[in-house]
């Protein structure tokens, strides 16, 4: 029989993940009572130090939160400030900043997908020593990386922190001529996203259910990236999402303090939600083209416009790959389509209000509000990233995990480290938006 | 006698308050990735690998900036395991954006973001490695330049100095052949206080350059600030230019009184 004594297990370094966190468990009697995952990501006070800028700062400065996601950021802003300031962005200027977030989901999905977590379904350490077994895979998974850089940098002039963007456009539109070798870079970046789908597919996927609501934005006739009404499936009632404004999200998402991390936690209608791939996925999947589609299908995911959600998110991996071949589709059409506009940027004079401004960011939804006085300085500032969203579902995650890992006997600190390292690693938090080491505990009375 | 196999230099990469996106950078050297690997032992780089091995190490590459009691004692141990420490990125050259905080009061900024401010552990100040510790290279940027980046590496691992040149965001704006901004189209532009480093990037899109490096190694503050005023930036403005990633090194170099009380103080 095993020993079924009570213990606190404490992970203390969450590797191949974005910033910093540790994760504390606490077991009684074979049953898991607390999961606590702590972002110790040191605070860096964005919100506060964003007042008294002006208006047309708040892109630049809030792209340093993350340098994994950085147009995620820059696009949020935008937003919320045009919000304010009566100025919508469409035309050929909205579908560069669809293309340039293109380019981030691109690069920052394919860097999770190959150098932080496929290392985990092929047993290794890291995509140094998986190159050793599967040279050709790294390689593809390196080039498919560099295309969605090489839209960042064409476009945003560089990769992390693009200087390109601004509030109601961009500095400078490059000619239609221009797009010529970037075009024959993503064609051929098509293949490397089918072949990536495929890859994945064939990986091992233990079987699991997210328990929890998914959030996401949607856009009609489209896959959301960039903008969208903030949509939501409530987990167990079939396929019935319920929308709300943009301008409710703070009274919907709720951010809470909790001690034990630096990161807010935030709940949704006072449950816990997931965003990100899954989310948009299950949400929004009907709305990718056949092709796409036929690809996830092939992959193994269940097509969302059959009513079927796939809520395992081991499977976030393959719904990544499904996002990078659309993102590179999406990329070349718009690319195709696209005319040199009049301006690079809209005119935005600043007015006094409050704006709200949300996208897609690669890991989920991005929300951004401002506030602005008479003279276009902000007065207050509220970034919700995705991370402190998935938070609450990623602890329930890790809860059911080592619950079901307990039935089959005790498992070792180390078992257990790798085992909720991974089950994190599937969500792909970013935590320097709030920080890489598990520093697991477990509690054992 | 045989003579000792020599082992392969070892990396470690460490992070401090940042965005991430100066270690990112070296995830982004795809086309170098995997023959550096091939030359070095990743010996400590979370980011990247869950195999995380113990000190010393060759070349520690450090990122983010001292920000709380926890990162004094961490980045001593850090010094003390490495035969170079190299401070990769604004965060941990100049204290980066986190070091605004450096010239407001942190307690109002702590209860501005959260509502049990007494949960959070921060220091009233965001500083650069070098505050604490002995530094052999400082590399620029927010972000650093990939080129750069594998530049400061090789030269490290080959026991040399990185050719690292010192010069203002102008001179690579001259041989990049951009029009001057400021003097065709009399937009405002910190490329001749600002270190080189990004290829004179801003300019070449249209915009200022907004200073990711930081100040360069001679710079003329006193006739800067005038220029900037003639190309139509009130002293407010001036300041907010010149407070952003590199805040604390350009306050350092701000003509006293020049800028107003904020500006003498900082
Ligand atoms: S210097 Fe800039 S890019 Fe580098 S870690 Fe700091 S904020 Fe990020
Ligand atoms: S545009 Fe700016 S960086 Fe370029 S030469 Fe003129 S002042 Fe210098």
């Amino acid at each position: 029989m095993t020993h079924r004594g009570s213990r606190v297990l404490h992970v203390g370094a969450l590797a191949r993940v974005e910033g910093e966190g540790a994760l504390r468990l606490r077991i009684s009697d074979g049953t898991v009572t607390q999961a606590q995952l702590s972002i110790y990501e040191p605070p860096r006070f964005f919100e506060a130090f964003l007042r008294g800028r002006r208006h047309t700062e708040p892109p630049d400065i809030t792209s340093r939160v993350c340098g994994i996601c950085p147009v995620a950021y820059q696009t949020s802003s935008c937003h919320a400030i045009e919000d304010v300031c009566g100025i919508t962005v469409d035309g050929q200027l909205a579908a560069l900043r669809r293309l340039l977030y293109c380019g981030e989901w691109i690069e920052s999905h394919t860097l999770h997908i190959y150098l932080l977590h496929a290392p985990d379904f092929l047993g290794c350490d890291n995509a140094i020593e998986l190159s050793r077994t599967h040279r050709a895979d790294v390689e593809r998974g390196l080039r498919l990386k560099q295309a969605g850089n090489s839209i960042m940098e064409f476009l945003g002039g560089r990769s992390i922190h693009p200087i390109n963007v601004r509030v109601g456009g961009f500095h400078r539109t490059p000619a239609r001529t221009e797009f010529r070798p970037l075009a024959e870079r993503l064609r051929q970046a098509r293949d490397d996203a089918l072949a990536t789908v495929a890859w994945v597919a064939g990986f091992d996927f233990p079987e699991a259910d997210c328990d929890a609501d998914l959030l996401a934005l949607t856009e009609p006739g489209t896959y959301a990236i960039e903008t969208g009404t903030p949509t939501v499936l409530p987990h167990g009632d079939g396929h019935r999402t319920r929308t709300f404004p943009l301008a409710d999200f703070t009274t919907h998402v709720v951010e809470e303090q909790v001690p034990y991390s630096t990161a807010l936690q935030a709940r949704l209608d006072g449950r816990r939600h997931l965003t990100g791939a899954l989310a948009r996925y299950a949400i929004s999947g009907h709305q990718l083209p056949p092709a796409v589609r036929e690809a996830a299908r092939s992959a193994g995911l269940a097509d969302p416009a059959s009513g079927q959600i796939c809520r395992n998110p081991f499977r976030s991996v393959v719904v990544r790959a499904v996002e990078v071949l659309y993102a590179v589709e999406e990329a070349l059409r718009l690319i195709d389509a696209y005319e040199l506009p009049p301006y690079p940027a809209v005119d935005v004079p600043p007015r006094a209000g409050t704006g709200h401004g949300a996208t897609e960011a690669p890991r989920g939804t991005l929300y951004h509000r401002y506030t602005l006085d008479d003279e276009g300085l902000v007065t207050d500032a509220c970034l919700i990233p995705p991370t402190s969203q998935n938070q609450g579902a990623i602890e329930e995650d890790l809860r059911r995990i080592v619950q079901d890992r307990l039935r089959h006997g005790e498992p070792t600190d180390a078992e257990l480290t790798r085992l909720c390292e991974r089950a994190i690693r599937n969500h792909d938090p970013c935590i320097s938006c709030s920080a890489h080491f598990l520093d697991l505990t477990v509690v054992r009375a | 006698m045989a003579a000792p196999v020599r082992s392969r230099p070892r990396l470690g990469v460490f992070k401090f308050a940042s965005c991430d996106g100066c270690q990112l950078t070296l995830l982004d050297c795809e086309d170098e990735l995997l023959p550096l690997a091939a030359e070095i032992d990743i010996a400590h780089f979370v980011e990247a690998s869950s195999d995380i091995q113990p000190g010393p190490y060759d070349l520690s590459l450090v990122e983010g900036s001292v920000s709380t009691p926890e990162h004094l004692e961490r980045i001593r141990r850090i010094r003390s395991e490495s035969r170079h420490l190299v401070t990769i990125g604004a965060c941990a050259t100049a204290g980066g954006v986190q070091a605004l905080r450096n010239f407001a009061d942190v307690a109002e900024f702590r209860a501005t973001v959260y509502a049990k401010p007494e949960y959070i552990e921060t220091l009233a100040t965001s500083t650069p490695i070098s505050a604490h510790v002995p530094v052999d290279f400082e590399l620029r940027g927010c972000p650093i330049d990939r080129g750069q980046l594998i530049e400061v590496i090789t030269a490290f691992l080959a026991d040399r100095r990185p050719d690292i040149p010192n010069h203002s965001v102008c001179f690579a704006c001259k041989r990049r052949g951009t029009t001057c901004l400021p003097v065709a189209h009399g937009i405002p532009c910190l490329g001749p206080v600002t270190h080189a480093g990004c290829g004179a990037l801003c300019p070449a899109y249209g915009r200022g350059c907004y200073g990711c490096f930081g100040p360069s190694a001679s710079t003329n503050m006193p006739a800067m600030i005038p220029l900037l005023r003639s190309d139509g930036m009130s002293d407010e403005d001036i300041l907010r230019f010149l407070h952003t990633f590199n805040a604390h090194d350009f306050a350092a170099i701000e003509p006293p009184g020049e800028l107003g009380e904020e500006g003498a103080a900082s």
